[in-house]
């Protein structure tokens, strides 16, 4: 049985047994869960499903959250796609699809929090960028999720994966290690490589505050997710490039602990200070609420 | 952001953290106002045609950004907490002919995330309930009719109405024992002797539709209705 609170522990377990962190994992919660392997990959091939609907709703150039701070923007980026930019297409059209899923959600859409609402659009921005790119199968990309959940129960059980409790970097940050380490397997890395994935991803979110402007899950969060799948492929990259992390996966997600921790109260999720306390955060939370809220 | 109540490390599993799946922007103030709309409307016990609802602390505070009121509605219209159209419940109200008005206050002691919602049926009969949306989309219901109740989303509960006789919980207790259900926790509230009195009784595992209609038909009890475990 995996106990999920190192990283090690579960590269150990797959490297033992010949396998991705994938299987191991899924063997593992079907046990865990006293359900069939075939019945946990249907559930997670569900998610997969609202997900890729996700990225589709998302794209509406008219979506607008109750706020009107939040939609239409992924509609932009999508066309803007086409023509290439600056990084290619594969960025910009994955960039698409992280903000549509985000969008979506400050628009009430049906979404999978992954590992939460606010850090929603990370594992799809990434891991179907890849899929539909035809770069790996559904089954991988399914897979691939099961990797993506056990790296955040460790993160989860070492650390937090909440904005309130650690700041963002506990959420946008999670989610781009859940997702590094997901594009490495799909890639065919080997599950070090995975978690060197992961660790990379990590140290390049530590520190990074949650402070969404009038406490709505639109402003700064929508983009943030798009700084997420950026740290999340160039972490899943240099893995795959042979670069290790010279901080063990685990001593960074302890690091985050630490860092969050010590992070004041206005910056986890309090709405009190950073771009939420900016003039232009407090006249929109005014302009929105009408009164100040406690 | 999250309001999400993490479960004990040993009962976490990988759908918890690729999941849940729902509606955005935040379970609690979508799910868990969503559930606290629906269990409103298992009291009522028939379709609302008024919806009074009374948002108090950040429910308050932030209800139309986060889309509270659209969950509420949703829920009092007997949608679940992952029904995508929760987005447009305020229409669907209009053409169902459920009205509704929305108001705050301050309920001195109350949870940050509290909705108080009194709800009026065709027939006129009306029902009161209080709860809070307290993270993960899990709730904790206070008050139902004016009775002090602690009903929360962690086990399957059944909420009994009936009337402050003798007799009444044991013939419900044996029903149930005979069903094989094994009782967590058991509470009884009632205003006054000898008038209306709740039950809540939190089950392990899963509670048969046979079950609550059984109970349903023993004397003095006025209606059963499961609140089901997120
Ligand atoms: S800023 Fe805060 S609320 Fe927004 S995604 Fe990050 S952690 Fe979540």
């Amino acid at each position: 049985m995996l106990t999920y609170d190192t990283i090690e522990s579960l590269c150990r377990a797959a490297e033992e047994a010949g396998q991705p962190i994938s299987q191991v994992v899924l063997a593992d919660q079907a046990g865990q869960m006293e359900a069939s392997p075939e019945a946990l990959y249907a559930r997670m091939l569900d998610s997969l499903r609202v997900m890729q609907k996700a990225v589709q709703a998302g794209m509406a150039p008219d979506l607008r959250s109750a706020s009107g701070l939040a939609g239409g923007d992924a509609a932009k980026m999508q066309a803007y796609a086409a023509t290439g930019g600056l990084t290619g297409t594969f960025l910009n059209h994955a960039i698409a699809r992280a903000l549509a899923v985000s969008e979506y959600n400050a628009c009430m859409g049906k979404i999978v929090a992954a590992p939460t609402a606010g850090s929603c659009g990370i594992i799809p921005g990434t891991l179907l960028s890849v899929l539909d790119e035809g770069r790996c199968t559904e089954h991988q990309a399914v897979m691939a999720l099961f990797t993506a959940g056990a790296i955040g129960m460790v993160i989860a059980n070492r650390a937090f994966i909440a904005g309130a409790q650690g700041g963002c970097q506990a959420e946008c940050g999670s989610a781009a290690a859940m997702a590094a380490a997901a594009l490495v397997e799909v890639s065919g890395g080997s599950p070090r490589q995975c978690a060197d994935a992961c660790a990379m991803a990590l140290k390049n979110q530590l520190g990074l505050v949650c402070d969404p402007v009038a406490g709505l899950v639109e402003v700064p969060c929508v983009k943030r997710n798009v700084g997420g799948i950026a740290v999340a492929f160039t972490a899943a990259e240099m893995a795959l490039a042979g670069i290790r992390s010279r901080i063990p996966v685990d001593e960074c997600i302890d690091a985050m602990r630490e860092v969050g921790e010590a992070l004041p109260c206005s910056l986890r999720e309090t709405a009190q200070g950073g771009l939420a306390a900016t003039p232009t955060g407090q006249a929109v939370k005014k302009r929105i609420f009408g009164t100040q809220e406690d | 952001m999250t309001f999400r109540l993490r479960k004990a490390n040993n009962s976490m599993n990988v759908f918890d953290i690729i999941g849940p799946v729902m509606i955005g922007p935040s379970s609690s103030h979508t799910a868990g106002a969503a559930r606290l709309g629906q269990v409103a409307r298992k009291i009522l016990g028939a379709p609302a045609v008024r919806a009074d609802i009374t948002l108090c602390g950040s429910f308050a505070q932030t209800y139309r950004g986060h889309g509270t009121d659209k969950a509420l509605i949703a829920g009092i219209l007997g949608m679940n907490p992952d029904d995508e159209r929760i987005r447009t419940s305020l229409q669907l109200a209009d053409e169902q002919g459920l009205e509704y008005s929305f108001h705050t206050a301050n309920l001195p002691g109350a949870h940050p995330n509290t909705a108080r919602i009194a709800l009026t049926d065709a027939q006129g009969h009306t029902s009161v309930i209080q709860g809070a949306s307290v993270g993960g989309g899990n709730i904790l219901v206070s008050e139902i009719n004016g009775m002090r109740v602690a009903v929360t989303s962690q086990y399957n509960t059944l909420i009994v109405l009936h009337h402050d006789v003798p007799g009444v919980i044991a013939a419900i207790t044996n029903v149930m024992a005979c069903s094989g259900l094994n009782i967590g926790n058991f509470q009884l509230s009632r205003p006054q002797k000898g008038g209306h009195a709740v039950m809540t009784i939190e089950v392990d595992g899963d509670v048969p539709p046979a079950l609550t209609d059984s109970l349903k038909v023993l004397p003095n009890v006025i209606s059963v209705e499961l609140i089901e475990a997120v």
